[in-house]
């Protein structure tokens, strides 16, 4: 590829990938659309679509038990689709990967299943100040409920999480590091490899919370050595209710199950039950079928462009639009250096409150997000009631975030700022 | 829609130079309340005398369609009875559920919210001020438990 002047970054070529995306051809407003939430959820290429129209309209049956020729597509589709999620993130066997409806989903199956069979009283749960409230408030729960204990990793003044600090806290009743492997809100990439190293060696498992991680780096699991790895379709470019828990195989065997019903035993009594091997021991009732075949076209699109191109990309978007940002006036929160943080920009602009910015932004055609970002801990840490929060994919150009720019300063000279 | 029909001049006049923002130290009546949705806080500070609103103040931090409510609210309800503010803080929220007509008469300044009612999420902004008046006359023993939420 010869660098011209083009004003996209040298990983990818977003003008063309914008193409792919029906969404980002409609305007708003009568503006051109800038989607910049990508935090949030992504929006989805026409393959992915696709995808889903056609197994509907070709393939739809429930899996498993049905003998008819429909059943047995939708069943290889829908086991073809945990391969290729297992594969994703070096899972070394499919049967590690359990779908569920995303990563809130599963950090409460890994809370519950293990968490309720494998923690006593006193036992220690820690999980940062980053944390979404999605790896806080499960654990809150089940806290409650066998008498452990959380405690709350605190964040550096520059937005990283210390290692050296974490391993001090452990002690030998420390049984759970629940940690983000990319913040929604900073964007901050605590070091998992190592952490999950020292935490095993103070006798903890590592519940990584991938929900930012895994659509926007190249993840895996064998290699980060973690216990748990939550996965969320949505964020990845494929649909709702999309995703997955990568867990350590003999964790999952040695687990309870999550939810009873249908699909998830082996033989059921009046008095007991007995139950499948996992994956399926954590897959009761009927799944999201057509949505995890959805996912599984959304990892081939983003394998295609391939994993560490959308990193490079969106760590030069983040510099850029860091740069930017602060070029007129905006506090940018998060680590400075672009290796410790991925592509979630949350700033503060002036005195203008992130959700009146955030309503000029929108006549703007430009989509962000305002407010505390599920994340009221770090909130208060950071010491605002909210931010606002622009987020990059492999779509968005360095023109994405001129547009955001250009509205930002707008809305300071509406504000009076 | 454009900007200036939801961020009428007197909204931003509000923000800007909020009235009536000021803690009464001694207040009888106090409550605070919160927006999780955005993170607005507003605490609501009333002084009765003999049934009627003697002072109401309030403090806090948000958007500008929160805190331009709560300041118009201020100076709405001063001087007001009980019954009055009631039926006051009914007619805001009727107005913001696009249910009540806003009539330039009654509610004054506070027809520039009208505008809000286009953007739903931004409508709990608006009324943050005035739930958190009505919890904070509920306050008072007599009226607990008699107040719809």
């Amino acid at each position: 590829m010869t660098i011209t002047e083009q004003r996209g970054s040298s990983a990818i070529d977003a003008d063309r990938l914008k193409e792919d995306f029906p969404i980002l051809k409609r305007t708003s407003h009568g503006k051109r659309l800038v989607y910049l939430d990508s935090a949030n959820t992504s929006q989805k290429p026409r393959a992915v679509i696709d995808t889903i129209t056609e197994y509907y309209e070709r393939h739809n049956a429930n899996l498993y038990r049905a003998v008819y020729e429909l059943a047995e597509e939708a069943t290889a589709m829908f086991e073809g689709a945990r391969t290729t999620l297992a594969t994703f993130v070096g899972a070394p066997d499919p049967n590690a990967i359990v779908f569920t409806r995303g990563t809130t989903e599963s950090i409460n199956l890994v809370a519950n299943a293990w968490g309720r069979r494998f923690l006593r009283e006193g036992d220690e749960i820690l999980f940062s100040e980053l944390e979404h409230h999605s790896n806080i408030v499960p654990w809150q729960l089940v806290a409650d409920a066998t008498g452990a204990v959380t405690r709350m990793i605190p964040l550096e003044d520059d937005g990283t999480l210390d290692a050296a600090r974490i391993e001090g806290m452990f002690t030998d009743r420390t049984k759970v590091l629940a940690i983000s492997g990319q913040s929604n809100v900073l964007g901050t990439l605590p070091p998992i490899k190592r952490l999950a190293a020292s935490a095993h060696a103070a006798g903890a498992i590592v519940v990584v919370d991938g929900a930012q991680l895994v659509p926007h780096n190249p993840v895996d699991v064998a290699n980060l050595d973690v216990d748990f790895l939550t996965i969320s379709g949505h964020k990845m470019l494929g649909p709702t209710a999309s995703g997955g828990l990568y867990g350590r195989p003999e964790l999952l065997d040695a687990m309870g199950p999550f939810l009873g019903g249908g699909e998830m035993i082996m033989e059921v009594y009046p008095d007991h039950s007995t139950y499948k091997a996992p994956p399926h021991k954590f897959e009761a009732g009927t799944m999201n079928i057509a949505e995890e075949i959805g996912l599984a076209t959304a990892i081939e699109y983003l394998e295609g462009i391939g994993m560490d191109n959308v990193r490079s990309h969106e760590r030069e978007l983040t510099g850029y639009a860091v740069d930017a940002l602060e070029s007129i006036g905006a506090t940018v929160y998060g680590p400075k250096d672009l290796e410790q943080r991925g592509g979630a920009v949350s700033f503060w602009y002036k005195d203008v409150h992130p959700h009146d910015l955030a309503q000029v932004l929108d006549q703007e055609g430009v989509c962000v997000r305002p407010g505390h970002h599920c994340a009221q801990v770090l909130m208060r840490r950071l010491g605002v009631p909210a931010t606002t929060r622009a987020s990059f994919y492999v779509y968005n150009t360095l023109e994405d975030v001129d547009a955001l720019i250009a509205a930002v300063e707008k809305a300071g000279a509406f504000f009076g700022a | 829609m454009a900007l200036d029909e939801l961020y009428k001049e007197v909204i931003l006049d509000h923000y800007k130079n909020p009235r009536n923002k000021r803690e009464i130290p001694d207040a009888p009546l106090r409550c605070s309340k919160n927006n999780p949705l955005c993170g607005d806080e507003i605490t609501v500070f009333v002084n009765e005398d003999d049934g009627t609103i003697a002072d109401v103040s309030f403090v806090g931090q948000g958007c500008s369609i929160s805190q331009s409510s709560a300041s118009m609210m201020t100076e709405s309800v001063a001087g007001k009875t009980r019954d009055e503010v009631e039926e006051r803080i009914g007619a805001f929220r009727g107005m913001m559920a696009g249910e009540v007509e806003a009539d330039e008469d009654a509610f004054g300044e506070l027809v520039a919210l009208k505008g809000v009612v286009k953007y739903p999420v931004r409508v709990k902004c608006a009324v943050l001020a005035w739930d958190t008046l009505q919890a904070a006359l509920a306050e008072d023993g007599e009226a607990a438990g008699s107040v719809p939420h």
